[in-house]
């Protein structure tokens, strides 16, 4: 699984040599691998306007193009807020309630993201073929689709010391642009195209898959929760500036605490984990079915609707496991 | 009929070849595999719609759609025999007398005393004497005795102290279908009761002393209360529009002290299309999240789970914190006001929050006051405008609250998946003809077997594991304060999309929490007798090798309830691009889909879906032979190696 961000195409379609060559050492004599783009094939196209594009199947002969729309930006950001607005209005009815849920697009998101991931696990899995991903900048639906399609495929994901070791990979280290992107949450009506809750929506998916196998995940909920809390407001410096370059000049790993180690710490990790994980060396698929979707109250209606009773009913899983 | 396929809703490459088999009580498809023969049984009188479509060039189509939701999707070879088992299937899912069902020909195997036995597990005198009646207020009337009075009205009411026979007969008279006020359920902690009725056949003007009367006693009933609520539960629309037809509902200017209220209940009708559309939303091929949330809310159905909610909790509210009774009514008595008892009973009693305590519920208010299963569920041939699923909303209000409410419940989702299943199964006798009257007349006890009976013994797959008798939630009244929220009704998959495997996840949370809760018991048993074992021979000196053994053998037989893992799953299609791919991986072993984890030697003995066949019904019994938990005979060491075994592999 790689990736990248687009390929410098242009309007006159140019070449690159050492680019081609180092796509070209990935796959042996005969073999095919995927682009899986996260743009449509006309917003690719679109691309190449102004200085972008896509690979052209005569210069990367062995790669075969799939496109599957991912939304960012804006876009996304609007989804999100129209989203929380509906949570927070106390709706007079169930039909303008389900009918603010749909007009919000935001399970469509996860519906699609996940099934991207699935498409990119897919390929590696079911056709032993290597697949390359990319956006536009390779900083959000590129990372998106990479660290769900490893949790998906890759076991050693899914404990927690796994999980914090993707995050860093495949968000932090990838440079995905936490501060520009997760500073107002949905309070952020600004125009600007920075501000969107691509890490949430990587976080809704995984605790999709978590509900969908519920014993597959050596983390539970509440790291989900205290992660989103941390990329947004945090007294670590784990999700600090947007990418490895600026968090060295800013000497973040001098003068902050990292968030892991905190998690790690025994008697804090504790509430992280979940008391049903059992090794499952197996591949999981999700079903994407919209009956397979549904909202994470746990994050949406947070503070929203009284969880004394489903706490008490975790509380309960956590002492008869534990008894056991 | 050979060569048959039986097509996968979900993926259209997962078609299986098999034969297909029709028998005096089901439709059979026995898979053409080597090893598994997988076989799909289906009850006629689950049957609800057969479809014949289009011919196409691998044959004819046929669609069979389920009361249980199951959707059944052959192709037949040849159009000649699809048409013979269309006019046959049509035939047989419409049986024109009641000894052509099911029930009549079952054979559990079980003697005369045990069928007896099966029936009387739940005891409706006992119930009300539980409730704390007849007691100063409340008394047990006759009135009924030959239903001479009402006939879908059982022969033994309970009814206010002050209502004499006079009363009874008078209010019955001024009644829709003549019935009367009675009682549903008493609040021993404060006097306050619900009490449940038809429409009064008001019209516009017209007036019933009795009837007045009828409802003063049971204000005279609570001495704490001078008031009671009158609760209408249809929309004021229809209400009103029944006084045109000379029906209606109380006038407070003639009913002293009362207080009415309209609840907006939709009649049947709406309900019926409601889970029509409902359904078309589930047999959508690849719906997009727009697609199905447009639907879901299209349909209006959750809306109409939660209407039925909201007037529980207004009756259970009115009850526990007003300490006010309040008599509940709709058309006739027998849907909506069913309905909304019950729930309110519900959210009042934890008694009915027990699985004993259910089967008793749903006794008390649906069967014993008759409504009316054989028009609404089709066991026979009958109007279609009858149909609706009334029951089966109560059942999803009642799924609802346990997802609010996952602590307060003795029993779990298979408890009422199982129960509506056998709704329509028509396999016991409890849910056939209108009314008590009917059934009595067609000696049902005596020709038939108790449903009751069956479930209780398969109890342990009910189970809920987080329900504690001694925790919170499940003291005194529930209260959803949220129940205003509509964000928190979820679309239940596990029963109307119950038979896609694929949908739900693969392994059960419930029975692997009841699984480590019995190890869990029986470690704690075989620790106290060991320790016993250990203090007794520590007198005598000698054999302490023999007593660490002992405890080894033990640690080893834990930690064996980790979830079975080698249930792999298998991607569903995600996209067309990859058409070459193949939708099994030879790695991960053939035949992986969970749908065939449902072998003999692992299906929970309860499933209805393969205990229909009542040569597997008998062969299963032994399997539920496990000791429940806390049995009280001392776990020897095979039977500990027994309980291991007993299972964790639920799909």
């Amino acid at each position: 699984l790689l990736r990248s961000s687009q390929p410098l195409t242009g309007p006159n379609r140019r070449r690159c040599r050492e680019d081609e060559k180092l796509l070209g050492t990935i796959l042996d004599e005969g073999e095919r691998g995927f682009v899986l783009d996260t743009r449509s094939a006309q917003a690719a196209k679109q691309a190449r306007m102004s200085g972008g594009g896509t690979e052209p199947k005569s210069s990367y002969p062995q790669w075969r193009r799939l496109h599957r729309a991912l939304d960012r930006g804006r876009p996304l950001q609007e989804s999100f807020i129209r989203l929380v607005e509906a949570c927070a209005e106390p709706s007079p009815s169930m039909d303008r309630w389900l009918s603010r849920l749909e007009s919000s697009r935001w399970l469509g998101h996860v519906k699609a993201a996940l099934s991207t991931a699935c498409l990119a696990a897919q390929c590696l899995d079911r056709e032993g073929s290597s697949v390359l991903v990319h956006g536009a900048e390779g900083t959000d639906t590129t990372l998106l689709v990479t660290a769900l399609a490893q949790l998906i495929l890759d076991p050693s994901c899914r404990t927690l010391e796994g999980f914090q070791g993707l995050l860093e990979r495949e968000w932090i280290e990838a440079g995905h642009p936490f501060q520009l992107r997760c500073a107002r949450s949905a309070s952020s009506h600004a125009r600007g195209k920075q501000e969107a809750p691509l890490f949430l929506l990587f976080l809704d998916c995984v605790w999709q898959l978590s509900r969908q196998f519920p014993f597959s995940l050596e983390f539970g909920e509440q790291l989900l929760l205290t992660l989103f809390d941390n990329a947004y407001a945090s007294p670590y410096g784990t999700f600090l500036c947007n990418n490895e370059k600026e968090r060295s000049l800013c000497k973040v790993k001098e003068s902050t605490h990292s968030l892991w180690a905190w998690l790690n710490q025994p008697e804090e990790k504790q509430k992280f984990l979940n008391p049903l994980y059992s090794h499952n060396p197996l591949v999981i698929w999700p079903s994407v079915e919209p009956q397979s979707i549904q909202l994470w109250q746990g994050l949406f209606l947070r503070w929203i609707r009284p969880s004394q009773h489903l706490d008490e009913a975790w509380a309960e899983m956590q002492r008869l496991v534990e008894g056991n | 009929v050979e060569n048959v396929r039986l097509l996968d809703r979900l993926s259209s490459r997962r078609a299986v070849v098999g034969t297909l088999y029709l028998t005096a009580t089901h439709v059979i498809f026995v898979e053409n595999g080597s090893e598994t023969r997988k076989e799909t049984w289906v009850l006629h009188s689950q049957i609800s719609s057969i479809e014949k479509q289009a011919t196409t060039a691998t044959g004819c189509p046929l669609l069979i759609r389920c009361k249980n939701f199951q959707v059944i999707q052959l192709v037949i070879p040849q159009e000649r025999d699809c048409h013979d088992i269309y006019i046959s299937l049509i035939r047989l899912a419409r049986p024109v007398k009641y000894e052509e069902l099911y029930c009549f020909s079952f054979n559990p195997k079980l003697d005369k005393e045990e069928r007896e036995q099966g029936w009387k597990l739940v005891d409706l005198n006992e119930e009300y004497n539980r409730m704390g009646v007849p007691n100063n207020y409340w008394q047990i009337s006759d009135v009924n005795r030959d239903y001479g009075v009402c006939d879908s009205y059982p022969t033994e009411v309970y009814v206010p102290k002050s209502a004499t026979a006079h009363i009874i007969v008078g209010s019955s008279k001024f009644r829709s279908r003549r019935r009367f006020p009675a009682l549903s359920y008493y609040c021993k902690g404060n006097n306050a009761s619900i009490c449940r009725s038809s429409q009064p056949l008001s019209g516009f003007s017209a007036r019933c002393l009795e009837d007045e009367q009828m409802l003063q006693a049971i204000r005279k009933a609570n001495p704490g209360s001078d008031f009671i609520y009158v609760v209408d539960t249809r929309p004021k629309l229809n209400a009103m529009a029944n006084r045109a037809a000379g029906k209606g509902y109380e006038n407070e200017d003639n009913y002293s002290n009362i207080k009415f209220q309209f609840i907006g209940i939709e009649n049947i009708h709406v309900m019926r299309n409601s889970l029509q559309k409902m359904l078309e939303v589930c047999e959508l091929k690849s719906p997009s999240m727009s697609d199905f949330l447009w639907g879901l809310e299209n349909s209006g159905w959750l809306k109409h789970i939660k209407a039925i909610i909201d007037a529980g909790i207004f009756i259970a509210k009115a009850v526990a914190e007003e300490g006010v009774s309040v008599l509940v009514h709709c058309s006739d008595g027998w849907d909506r006001t069913a309905q909304v008892c019950s729930v309110a009973s519900l959210l009042l009693d934890p008694y009915y929050r027990t699985m004993k305590g259910f089967m008793v519920l749903i006794e008390k208010d649906w069967v014993s006051f008759g409504h009316k299963f054989n028009h609404r569920y089709g066991n026979l041939d009958g109007d279609p405008k009858e149909i609706s699923p009334v029951i089966d909303q109560f059942i999803e209000c009642v799924w609802q609250l346990m997802e609010q409410f996952p602590c307060a419940f003795e029993f779990n989702e298979r408890f009422l998946i199982h129960i509506q299943h056998h709704i329509y199964s028509c396999q016991f006798g409890n849910f056939l003809c209108n009314s008590q009257k009917e059934r009595r007349e067609l000696q049902i006890k005596e020709r038939t077997y108790s449903l009751w009976a069956h479930l209780w013994k398969n109890r342990a797959d009910y189970l809920n594991p987080l329900y504690r008798s001694d925790h919170s939630q499940t003291q005194g009244t529930l209260h959803p304060q949220i129940a205003s929220c509509n964000f928190l009704y979820k679309f239940w998959s596990g029963m109307y999309n119950r038979f896609e495997k694929g949908l739900h996840p693969r392994q059960s949370v419930t029975d692997y929490l009841m699984a480590v809760k019995e190890e869990t018991q029986q470690l704690e048993e075989e620790l106290e007798v060991l320790q016993e074992r250990l203090a007794n021979l520590q007198k005598s000196q000698s054999g302490d090798n023999k007593v660490k053994s002992k405890q080894q053998d033990q640690s080893k037989q834990t930690g064996l309830y980790t979830s079975n893992n080698s249930l792999a799953n298998t991607p569903q299609e995600y996209s067309n691009d990859l058409k070459s791919f193949p939708s099994r991986s030879p790695s991960q072993g053939d035949e992986e889909d969970s749908a065939l984890i449902l072998t003999q030697d692992n299906l929970k003995s309860s499933d209805p879906d393969l205990s229909a066949n009542s040569d597997q019904e008998s062969g299963v019994e032994d399997l539920s032979c496990r000791s429940p938990s806390g049995g009280g005979c001392l776990p020897s060491e095979d039977s500990g190696k027994d309980s291991d075994e007993a299972v964790f592999l639920a799909g």
